[in-house]
């Protein structure tokens, strides 16, 4: 006999087996997902999920393809969350301080409760990562904002209302487009094949595609592979 | 620490060995014993698991048991239940599918000038591109080049794939990795800005440009911010049901359902793009799948119903690395910079039984012999797997790499008490990535006019085994190239003013006399995961 753990999905109890996640959880009580269920794997955020476990004050916020049910956990998917995005164009801002302020002004309300920190799926600081941008360090931000995937709980919970994944996509976009040093051997190449210096090359392989795989073949199977 | 005994046993087996096996370079395989391995074991010749198809385009074309239903299924809609001389929407261009591939098109044709529209059944960024670990292929350093990345791609794809298609690929790559950067995307840089690259399987260059592990990821909350920045019209939870054409039999539109509320719609559009992604939720042959829950084919039923013909539709990729253990994770990938950075394949004995970075359908077979013929594999409640040496990554490169390289990896399995710098994993092959889709040329269009393909859902670009990166590389590089070619159609095309669904009975009829009709709706849409009582 399968152990059967008590949950409680949106307040109503259902009987289901350990060893579920939510996700699998709400699937075998019989519900036939539309929201709140994209990637199943962690990383698109749509199934950010707020859960307490029964006698309990701490609140928890959760992906559900990715936790275990526990013994008396109240479960409140979040399956969409009015996050603020504010809209840009990306080649006409810079990366300065000027930018947050303008796009993301209420990260200065910021009233340091850490809520936001807790609340966070991915167990990231979020509130260190508003403190970066706030300083206008978007380096720092991306990398402390960089496995984020949006669900929006650490917004929910947030009292000055601050849209944290949207100001750490403008953080990320920032540092990658500005500030991390440019690829040379990158612009070299694409520089290269658009001078078609690749051209001939590349109609003699495809003719061989045709004409000749055999010799394809050949060359595959000797190629050397670099170390 | 497993929660079963017995594996935290094993794992000491693992441990043991891990000094010599690190220092092994196992041979690879020659051509012959590829091929005479895959014929064994690849899922992709188990004749009993197919079935030729009696009606449409690829009549006579065996195709897996569970897409030929989907493919020979029943329209969700009849020509009568929609008014199609009052569209609810009018567009340029028409993008059905909101992952990398839609995404790309959509910024393209906007960029040219046109009215571009995504319609997706999920939202836009739920995706199996939002999932892509590893990273992605260009030869953009000075020791490769686009031909050295051509001969492995078509040489990885068994010289099957569409040579001009593969052209295309690694031509675009770099500029590619350009487009993304500028648009914001980090990658993994030196300090001075050097690309930091590594090996996938079956590549012979360190070509593999990373976001970390979250590559598909960073890629696809970038464009998706950017789709929105341009306003784009974004329609979320509403699927493309059924292609609208018009009297000349090209496309101009499609019949779009509301997940929610199931209202019908039409969308009104000069050319349409079908970027709807895989199939790994149809869970070909009773694997897992490491794919997003809306991975059901749909576009492959879309275009095939209205004639767009198919191309190598029977292969499959079965990543080698999925998850086998433990249960919630179970079929989750488990990206294969994991063996790029180091970590080898072992078996029940702790040896090495291959050298790790074989191409995808080599190393599944290879895995799946270790688990059945050879029996060496390591049995849990869930079916057998083999040992993939985690630690042995930090044995090679020092503490702290797994953290930097392989977060999402570290969490994953984290979340379950297993630690992956210092236990190795159990892995098993799990359904992928759908090789073939609807035939495109190199302009992305299908077999009817004004209907184009970019993504998953095409094929003929990877053969018949696509290389590790050249999937996020395939939506970005078709993606573009399809949004492009359409917008650029959609301004030498009028609004069609006919629309009809009349391909439906048509198709209807061919199905009865061919006797094959089925009462399956589809497209699929979603999975049925909800238990029945
Ligand atoms: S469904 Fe994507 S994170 Fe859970």
């Amino acid at each position: 006999m399968e152990n059967m753990l008590n949950i409680y999905l949106f307040g109503k109890k259902y009987q289901v087996p350990s060893g579920l996640t939510i996700m699998t959880a709400m699937e075998y009580a019989g519900y036939e997902l539309v929201r709140g269920c994209g990637c199943r794997n962690g990383f698109c955020g749509a199934c950010a999920t707020i859960y307490r476990i029964k006698g309990e004050s701490q609140l928890h916020g959760c992906l559900a393809c990715q936790t275990e049910i526990e013994e008396g956990m109240y479960v409140a998917t979040l399956p969409f969350f009015p996050l603020e995005k504010r809209v840009y164009e990306i080649n006409e801002i810079k990366p300065d301080m000027q930018v947050m302020m303008q796009l993301y002004p209420e990260i200065y309300s910021c009233i340091g409760c850490n809520a936001c920190t807790k609340a966070c799926t991915q167990e990231l600081n979020v509130m260190q990562y508003i403190a970066y941008a706030q300083r206008g360090e978007y380096e720092k931000c991306a990398e402390e904002s960089f496995d984020c995937v949006m669900c929006g709980v650490c917004s929910s919970r947030c009292p000055a209302g601050i849209s944290h994944p949207q100001v750490a996509m403008l953080a990320r976009r920032l540092n990658g487009k500005y500030i991390a040093p440019e690829c040379e051997h990158l612009a070299d190449r694409v520089n290269e094949i658009n001078e078609g210096i690749y051209d001939e090359k590349m109609a003699e392989l495809m003719s061989k595609a045709v004409d000749s795989v055999q010799e394809l073949k050949d060359m595959y199977n000797h190629r050397d592979i670099e170390k | 620490m497993y929660k079963i005994d017995k594996l935290n046993e094993l794992a000491k087996v693992v441990a043991e060995k891990r000094a010599a096996n690190a220092d092994l370079e196992p041979t690879r395989m020659t051509a012959e014993e590829k091929d005479a391995l895959l014929a064994e074991f690849h899922p992709d010749y188990k004749d009993g698991e197919f079935t030729v198809l009696s009606a449409g385009v690829n009549k006579g074309d065996k195709v897996p048991t569970q897409l030929a239903e989907l493919l020979q299924g029943s329209s969700r809609i009849s020509a009568s239940d929609v008014d199609l001389s009052a569209p609810d929407f009018d567009t340029d261009v028409l993008i059905i599918g909101g992952g990398g591939a839609g995404a790309s098109a959509a910024i393209e044709a906007d960029e040219a000038g046109v009215k571009a529209m995504i319609v997706t059944k999920l939202r836009i960024g739920d995706a199996n591109t939002m999932m892509a670990e590893g990273g992605i292929q260009a030869a953009d350093k000075p020791n490769d080049s686009p031909a050295i990345h051509f001969i492995d791609a078509f040489g990885g794809g068994h010289f099957a794939a569409k040579p001009e298609l593969v052209n295309k690929l690694v031509t675009k790559a770099p500029e590619a990795i350009q487009w993304l950067n500028k648009l914001g995307v980090e990658f993994d840089k030196e300090e001075d800005g050097t690309m930091v690259t590594t090996h996938g399987g079956g590549t012979s260059r360190k070509r593999m440009h990373a976001a970390k592990d979250y590559s598909g990821a960073e890629i696809m909350r970038t464009l998706r911010d950017e789709v929105i920045n341009r306003g784009i019209p974004v329609i979320d939870f509403t699927a493309a049901v059924e292609i609208i054409l018009d009297e000349n039999g090209k496309a101009a539109g499609a019949v779009l359902m509301n997940m929610e509320t199931k209202e019908l719609l039409v969308a009104r559009a000069k050319t349409v793009i079908i970027a709807t992604g895989g199939a790994g939720r149809l869970h070909y042959q009773g694997f897992p799948t490491s794919n997003h829950y809306g991975a059901t084919a749909d576009g492959l039923v879309l275009g095939y119903r209205v004639g767009a013909s198919l191309l190598y539709a029977d292969t499959l990729q079965y990543h080698p690395t999925g998850t086998g253990y433990p249960e919630q994770i179970f079929g989750a990938l488990v990206t294969e910079k994991v063996r790029s950075l180091g970590a080898k394949l072992v078996n029940i004995n702790g040896d090495v039984f291959m050298h790790p970075l074989e191409t995808r359908d080599v190393t599944a077979a290879s895995i799946i012999r270790e688990c059945t013929a050879r029996d060496k594999g390591i049995e849990t409640n869930l079916g057998k797997a083999v040992w993939l040496d985690t630690p042995m990554i930090e044995y090679k490169h020092g503490e702290g790499t797994i953290e930097k390289r392989i977060p999402a990896m570290l969490r994953m399995f984290g979340k379950y008490g297993i630690d992956i710098r210092k236990e190795p994993i159990l892995v098993y092959p799990t359904l992928h990535y759908q090789n073939g889709g609807l035939n495109i040329n190199v302009d992305c269009s299908t077999d009817v006019e004004n209907l184009y393909a970019a993504g998953e859902v095409a094929g003929g670009i990877h053969g018949r085994n696509r290389l590790m990166g050249n999937s996020l590389l395939d939506v970005i590089v078709f993606g573009r190239n399809a949004g492009m070619c359409a917008a650029e159609k959609a301004k030498g095309v009028n609004t069609p003013d006919k629309l009809t669904l009349n391909h439906i009975e048509k198709f209807n009829t061919e199905l009865e006399s061919a006797g094959v009709k089925n009462e399956t709706a589809s497209p699929m849409l979603l999975p049925h995961y909800a238990r029945k009582k």
